[in-house]
């Protein structure tokens, strides 16, 4: 589903070079459910950020779903991105100015869907991680476990093949953190390939398949 | 997705009031004046009180003689007789008016000087022009044939030398110049922005002092072709310009010997504009140098300084930026949304200053500045303000847009 290829990420400024992924090569299957674990600092989110189509890799090639994305520009990348992938942010990024319902919506105006069926998809996405009863509620206005589930249901109102969760339950408390992870496991059991960055050993082991990096290199 | 777009520019108002405030004080002030000074333009070559029929005229306003080596030239408005030959003779026109530019006279209640505009007119001046008679009625052909010594007044006149305001006037005498006149008509007055029909005493141009009968081209008058229809007015163009194609050259004047000679039959915007430009190159270059300059003042600075305010409020949403591209936003996407999120702002600013500018244009109309002045928030200002609203929104929310869509998605989301 994802594959990279001799993944390299260089952050240049005008004084130093530094090497945040080297020579990363990995496979993620249909239907996985694989978690990235690492020190801080490691790359873990710039190697998520590179299989989401949010970063670009200074060398090496990156395909989703059979796909090769190195010569597609911006217009044909977002496409890929709504199309196929949702994500799942540990700061949930939620709008702070926009209600629960309307933050859901956001992946769908930017499809050709009408408001209507904009609206009865979200509510669908909320019910699914029980948040139905909050829908016009502000993300201020919500703990930190429920703005995970609103970010949840944002990341899948789209149906999208991918999911990506950048330490999804980072600042949740341990029992707001098996929620999320319940949840999780159940969209993966659906179908989703799920990746997920975590520093939580017991949550990475909840997945199929653990990635180690150190220093920007894959040691496992 | 609009109104998406409209639910977040309303909540990044509310997020700063004072911010809001100082950004809704800039657009709106500055709209204000803009609105102001359309209405001002509008006022001045509109179609209004009592040049109702501009649309549909071609206005005869000068004569301009030029000597063989183009070094040298004379201009003036016409002779009354030159204007009879070339003008009234026309086919094409439904009807064609000769009138005198004001002149300065003097009338006389007690011992106090009344200072006059005067201006001498043919029967048709009222049929072409609109004007509302509070009492009695217009000076006809028969008067003129006459010579009848009878005047239309402005009511700002018979105020000025009847005292008795409730009495009728018609068939007083007023003393002008030490002739006496009978009042025959009084109209409401036309504000002096309005040089062909402002007076305060209009006479048949047969009175005293016209002029009328000199000879030559040149004199104190001018014309206006009147129409049946918009669309005849090429044709009456052609018809004129062909008459005076015809008229022999070279030719003397008043001891001026001119080799070309050109009268212009024009819309009254383009005689306006044209006595402008006409000024000579140099004229023209610090007309719309200054115009440049106004408009920089006026549109520029303020949208600059949007500009700025704007990019430290977008930037503030790099979250949101981030995260509405990673969901899928192409960046042309993003740019519009900040685009139309400030032209909404833009437009909450331009009906403050739509109210603004009301109140500023009722000061203007009835602080008796300019004399009958009617300045108006009619339908082609109100559009021009709403164009001058777009092109404010667009130019001032382009260049923080352009600025974010360069923002990467991991860059966004990190601020």
């Amino acid at each position: 589903m994802i594959h990279l290829q001799n993944i390299e990420k260089v952050y240049r400024t005008s004084t130093i070079e530094t090497l945040a992924l080297n020579n990363i090569n990995l496979n993620i299957r249909k239907g996985e459910f694989v978690s990235i674990m690492g020190p801080s600092g490691c790359g873990k989110s710039t190697l998520l950020n590179v299989m989401g189509l949010l970063d670009e890799p200074s060398k090496g090639t990156v395909e989703i779903d059979g796909q090769a994305v190195t010569q597609y520009r911006d217009k044909e990348l977002a496409q890929l991105r709504n199309q196929k992938i949702g994500f799942i942010f540990q700061s949930f990024h939620l709008i702070n100015d926009l209600s629960v319902l309307d933050n859901v919506e956001i992946p769908l105006l930017y499809r050709s869907a009408n408001g209507r069926p904009r609206q009865e998809y979200a509510k669908d996405a909320l019910m699914k991680v029980g948040l139905s009863n909050r829908m016009k509620h502000f993300p201020k206005q919500l703990s930190g476990g429920q703005k995970q589930r609103v970010a949840i249901a944002r990341a899948i109102v789209g149906n999208p093949d991918i999911i990506l969760a950048d330490e999804p339950t980072g600042n949740l408390d341990s029992a707001m953190g098996n929620e999320i992870m319940n949840i999780l496991q159940q969209l993966n059991n659906d179908g989703a390939t799920i990746v997920m960055v975590t520093h939580d050993e017991q949550m990475a082991k909840r997945t199929h398949r653990l990635v180690r990096l150190f220093d920007g290199t894959q040691v496992l | 997705m609009l109104t998406n777009y409209i639910k977040i520019a309303w909540k990044v108002l509310l997020r700063h009031p004072f911010y809001t405030f100082i950004t809704l004080f800039g657009i709106s002030l500055t709209l204000t004046v803009l609105m102001v000074l359309t209405s001002f333009l509008d006022h001045l070559v509109g179609t209004h009180y009592p040049e109702m029929k501009r649309d549909r005229s071609l206005y005869l306003m000068l004569m301009v003689q030029r000597d063989s080596a183009h070094t040298g030239r004379s201009s003036g408005p016409m002779s009354f007789k030159f204007l009879t030959n070339y003008a009234k003779t026309l086919k094409t026109p439904e009807r064609v008016t000769i009138f005198s530019a004001f002149n300065s006279s003097n009338a006389y209640v007690g011992s106090q000087k009344i200072k006059l505009k005067t201006k001498f007119t043919d029967a048709d001046f009222w049929q072409v022009m609109d004007f509302k008679f509070l009492e009695g009625k217009p000076y006809n052909e028969q008067n003129i044939a006459n010579g009848d010594y009878v005047v239309v007044i402005t009511d700002d006149f018979r105020k000025q030398y009847f005292s008795d305001a409730t009495e009728s006037v018609i068939g007083k005498d007023v003393d002008i110049e030490n002739i006496h006149y009978k009042v025959i008509g009084v109209v409401k007055g036309s504000p002096v922005t309005r040089p062909v029909t402002c007076a305060d005493v209009y006479f048949p141009y047969t009175a005293p002092k016209s002029n009328y009968q000199r000879d030559g081209m040149r004199g104190g008058f001018m014309s206006i072709l009147l129409a049946r229809d918009k669309s005849d007015l090429p044709a009456i163009n052609e018809e004129f310009q062909s008459r005076i194609s015809q008229i022999p050259l070279p030719g003397v004047e008043n001891g001026y010997k001119y080799t070309t000679l050109e009268v212009k039959s024009e819309p009254y915007a383009e005689n306006f504009i044209g006595q402008i430009i006409d000024g000579g190159p140099g004229l023209k270059a610090i007309l719309f140098g200054v115009i440049g300059f106004i408009l920089f003042m006026l549109l520029g600075l303020p949208a600059i300084n949007l500009v700025n305010v704007n990019v430290s409020r977008i930037m503030e949403r790099g979250s949101e930026i981030g995260v509405r591209k990673a969901f899928g936003a192409p960046v042309r996407t993003l740019v519009w949304q900040f685009i139309i999120e400030n032209i909404f702002i833009t437009f909450i600013g331009g009906a403050i200053a739509l109210l603004l500018t009301s109140i500023v244009i009722y000061f203007i109309n009835s602080s008796g500045w300019i004399a009958y002045a009617d300045l108006t928030i009619n339908l082609s200002v109100f559009l021009i303000s709403i164009l001058v609203c777009l092109i404010f929104g667009f130019l001032s929310g382009v260049l923080p847009a352009l600025r974010m869509s360069k923002l990467t998605i991991a860059e966004a989301l990190k601020s």
